[in-house]
């Protein structure tokens, strides 16, 4: 089949452009080598929606950030995903460094930034009394937010899906060609595909895909910039209630402290450069110097209350910019590379202009019938016993708790998986649902989910993964029971 | 609502303890509420032999022990729910609970008693560096897979941490024909039963390594190896002590965490050693009419103790709602756990509450060899008992007798202490 447009990598960027296109007529196909969406840098970063007074004044990166923020009411509402604006607060704890918070004021105002305000040292206690006694004074973003990164990328994924983008998954690019007719041949581990239009979203590795169709002096590098996180039990999900930051440096932001939209409390990032483009794994010396640091600006932090550490890698270039523009040279090859962070915030605002963008080249016609809303999976636990009761006499699975940490029950888990661009692991059906995403972090549950996905989707257990690829939960029968199958 | 003159949450050891003894003590409207599709609790997945020595005077296996309970429940005609999770526990004893049959219903009890059992610490809790692949599992998700599910996680383990669970997986995978590298224990000593680490490390020449932790783990989609390093006093590791293993199996044996969720939401109030309930010598919440018994009370090391001391928490219960649990009149002799041992339970004692004997359990915080056992009235020692050897993974016990207590009007503390002579 030809496409019209194939987009490289199911990540929250490649999911936002793959729902903008699915508003026109077109053929699109998403290719992604993981075996569900969000699997790279979408799933494993701070999960904040950035106000953007960080950004370098007059960047793409400030443009889309802002732009991005804005959008996000809208879409999470059209989407039903949760999205809280908490506000956020960066903290000055040394005197000397209280010019640096007028500096990002202005910037933030450049950017068109709303509401900003620089607070002293009472007014920022005030309002979140766990800063540290060092506090001077701090920066107060009012349109910053929280949200969940899985659900953002899931949700516009899905939405695409509806709307008849093809997404491929367990396919990897090996090689881009294109023929005399301007055509692009993709091969993959999966087969070759076809298509007039390509656009590179491949996080971590766009670098690599850029190359394969750039010329010999322009080569971009993706340096993987590992951040360390720790996520904190629920109980301890109030510790703060704003999105605390310490003052950027040149490696970024620094280290949040900041709840979640889910309740939790999130403490990350480190920002160590590494060469492995699947590095993520966690260091001691990681976890040690995130503590350290989110405590200069956050006093107590309980981090005995830690439910589980990770590690994401930012795409990060040389330039600290987004590059997003047809590759010169390789005429109908976008790029949509090097978006590190804020590109979970700007992943709307990028979808936005790689769509007009193509829309524009290719001539492309709105379709009538586009579907711009979805459902999420139910959240049952808003409910009045009342309303839960008749959900559970319309569908007992709903009256079935599989996650006692989180109170996820069958019926969700089973939507999970039935659904558009449904769960086949473990993990998709954690981050559809949070089922294992609690203290307990799956060790109740994840025997029941397995039991489910067998029965659900034919899987033999030996088959069912964690996260696809090799991932296999358990290895073969025990001895006894081999023998009593025989 | 439906009324219940007894709640008990949790279908496990405990609350099957806890329902005979309320029977036996003349309650009529007893109700059991357990989330798995049987009675029996975790011990339905412990298929080794060694329990119920003291209970039975014989080796039974758990799904065993557990059934001479289940038959007692099943003969009194004691109501139970099963597939059944309970979502709330209010203040004044109003259980929310669902399934599937029966939706979400809310039952008001005369007395609660919370036998919920307890959680394994997961790997997130110990902050282990390094990829997060699959093959690792707390030693009792591993358990459940291989007993219950029949499926084996993998052909090369190790095992971090050496609590009873791991102990007794270090054997059942082997005996399945996998190969248990080594079991590694963050601190100088074990956490589990010697006579676990005989039965399940020694006659099987697996080696442990006290004193070692995990620092690295490998493998970004399945665990390849995991690296092993020795500690130093403060449990860092050691840097030049790390060894590499091979491995498609990483087993968590590192603590047991009561499950107090619902308990907390109740408003019990917790002890932050044993992470659960606070209790007296009823074995009664700081919410009247609220009992709490078993591992959700504090972890234990024998389970005929936990049925021990539930048969206690159901005769309290049932004393509770004939109105013969007489009001505290707020002179209880508090018991302080120090100088080794960590805690008590109970931590009060009403002497016009209490039976004529008091069983009062500790765990010590170290290993001690030839020490003493000393209680104290106020200040002065009323007992002093040799013990020739004490480790956390067991449990330690000294009985009080209400004679005695009532021989001391005015007694305001009772002192629980190791001494080496």
């Amino acid at each position: 089949m030809l496409y019209d447009v194939i987009i490289i990598g199911a990540g929250v960027s490649g999911s936002a452009i793959a729902r903008e296109l699915s508003r026109y007529e077109a053929n699109v196909c998403v290719l992604e080598k993981c075996e569900d969406v969000c699997e790279g840098t979408s799933k494993a970063n701070s999960a904040i929606v950035h106000a953007g007074f960080d950004a370098a004044a007059g960047s793409l990166m400030a443009k889309l950030n802002v732009r991005g923020n804005e959008m996000m009411d809208d879409l999470c509402r059209d989407l039903d995903i949760p999205f809280k604006r908490n506000g956020s607060m960066v903290v000055c704890i040394h005197k000397e460094a209280l010019d640096g918070l007028k500096d990002l004021y202005d910037r933030g105002v450049t950017n068109g930034v709303k509401g900003l305000k620089i607070l002293t040292r009472e007014e920022a206690l005030e309002m979140e009394p766990n800063l540290s006694d060092n506090v001077e004074g701090a920066l107060y973003a009012p349109t910053g937010g929280i949200i969940c990164p899985f659900k953002l990328c899931i949700a516009m994924a899905e939405n695409a899906n509806v709307n008849g983008v093809d997404f491929r998954f367990n396919t990897q690019v090996e090689n881009i060609t294109s023929d005399e007719n301007g055509l692009w041949h993709i091969r993959t581990n999966n087969g070759e595909y076809v298509s007039r239009y390509v656009v590179n979203a491949a996080g971590v590795h766009s670098g690599e895909i850029h190359n394969m169709v750039s010329k010999a002096d322009d080569k971009i590098e993706i340096i993987p910039r590992r951040g360390d996180y720790c996520l904190l039990d629920k109980e301890v999900g109030n510790h703060v209630s704003h999105t605390i930051f310490p003052q950027p440096t040149n490696l970024g932001k620094g280290v949040l402290v900041s709840p979640t939209v889910h309740g939790n409390l999130i403490v990350g990032p480190t920002a160590i450069d590494i060469e492995n483009k699947e590095g993520t794994n966690t260091t001691a010396e990681g976890i040690n110097d995130l503590i350290a640091k989110a405590n200069d600006h956050v006093k107590n932090l309980p981090m005995r209350k830690v439910i589980t550490s990770f590690a994401g890698l930012r795409a990060h270039e040389a330039r600290h910019e987004f590059i997003i523009g047809e590759v010169d040279g390789a005429p109908h090859f976008i790029d949509c590379a090097a978006i590190e962070s804020p590109g979970l915030t700007s992943s709307p605002a990028i979808g936005e202009m790689v769509g007009n963008m193509l829309k524009d080249m290719m001539g492309l016609s709105a379709k009538a019938n586009w579907i711009s809303t979805r459902k999420d999976v139910m959240n049952p636990e808003n409910l009045t016993i009342e309303e839960r009761n008749e959900l559970i006499k319309k569908n007992p699975a709903y009256g079935n708790i599989i996650c006692r940490c989180e109170s996820i029950s069958e019926g969700e888990i089973l939507d999970a998986i039935h659904r558009p661009l449904g769960a086949r692991s473990l993990d998709g059906v954690k981050r559809r649902t949070r089922a294992g995403m609690g203290r307990c972090q799956a060790g109740f549950c994840s025997p029941k989910t397995m039991e489910i996905l067998h029965r659900e989707l034919g899987l033999p257990y030996e088959e069912i993964t964690k996260s696809g690829g090799r991932s296999n939960i358990v290895l073969e029968r025990t001895k006894n029971q081999k023998g009593g199958n025989q | 609502m439906t009324n219940y003159d007894i709640v008990i949450v949790g279908g496990g050891p405990a609350g099957l303890a806890a329902a005979v003894s309320a029977r036996k003590a003349g309650v009529d409207k007893i109700l059991i509420l357990e989330r798995d599709k049987e009675l029996g609790g975790i011990l339905n997945q412990c298929i080794h032999n060694g329990f119920g020595l003291h209970t039975f005077k014989e080796e039974l296996t758990g799904p065993e022990y557990a059934y001479r309970f289940m038959e007692q429940v099943f003969d009194m005609k004691i109501e139970y729910k099963l597939n059944t999770m309970v979502m709330d526990i209010s203040e004044d004893r109003v259980v929310t609970a669902m399934s599937r049959e029966d939706g979400m219903y809310q039952i008001k009890a005369g007395a609660v008693i919370l036998a919920m059992g307890c959680r394994e610490r997961p790997r997130g809790a110990l902050n282990i560096p390094g990829y997060r692949p699959a093959g690792i599992f707390s030693a009792g998700t591993a358990q459940r897979l291989v007993n219950i599910e029949g499926y084996m996680p993998g052909r090369e383990v190790v095992i971090l941490g050496s609590g009873d669970i791991g102990l007794i997986m270090a054997r059942r995978m082997t005996l399945e024909g996998a190969k248990v590298k080594v079991v590694a224990e963050l601190m100088p000593y074990s956490g589990g039963l010697k006579r676990n680490i005989v039965q399940c490390l020694d006659d099987f020449g697996i080696p442990l390594k006290l004193s070692h932790t995990v620092v690295d783990i490998e493998g970004k989609e399945h665990l390849t190896a995991v690296t092993i390093a020795a500690v130093d006093n403060k449990g860092k590791p050691i840097p030049g002590t790390e060894e590499r293993y091979t491995c498609d199996t990483l087993l968590l044996s590192c603590g047991l965490i009561p499950e107090n969720e619902l308990s907390r939401n109740a408003g019990v109030e917790m002890s932050p050693i044993t992470s659960g309930p606070i209790v007296n010598e009823s074995l009664e919440t700081n919410i009247p009419g609220v009992f709490a018994c078993g591992n959700v009370l504090h972890v234990h090391d024998l389970v005929d103790y936990v049925s021990e001391e539930a048969s206690r928490a159901g005769e309290n219960a049932a004393k509770f709602i004939n109105g013969q649990l007489s009001e505290s009149k707020g002179d209880e002799i508090e018991i302080i756990a120090t100088d080794g041992a960590r805690y008590t339970v109970p931590s009060t004692i009403d002497v016009g509450r209490m039976d004529d004997k008091l069983t009062v359990r500790f765990r010590v915080g170290a290993v001690y060899k030839d020490s003493y056992v000393s209680v104290y009235f106020d200040d002065e020692r009323v007992m002093h008992n040799k013990k020739r050897i004490m480790a956390p993974g067991e449990m330690e016990q000294v009985i009080l007798l209400k004679d005695k207590l009532a021989e001391k009007p005015g007694l305001k503390k009772i002192t629980v202490k190791i001494e080496a002579e």
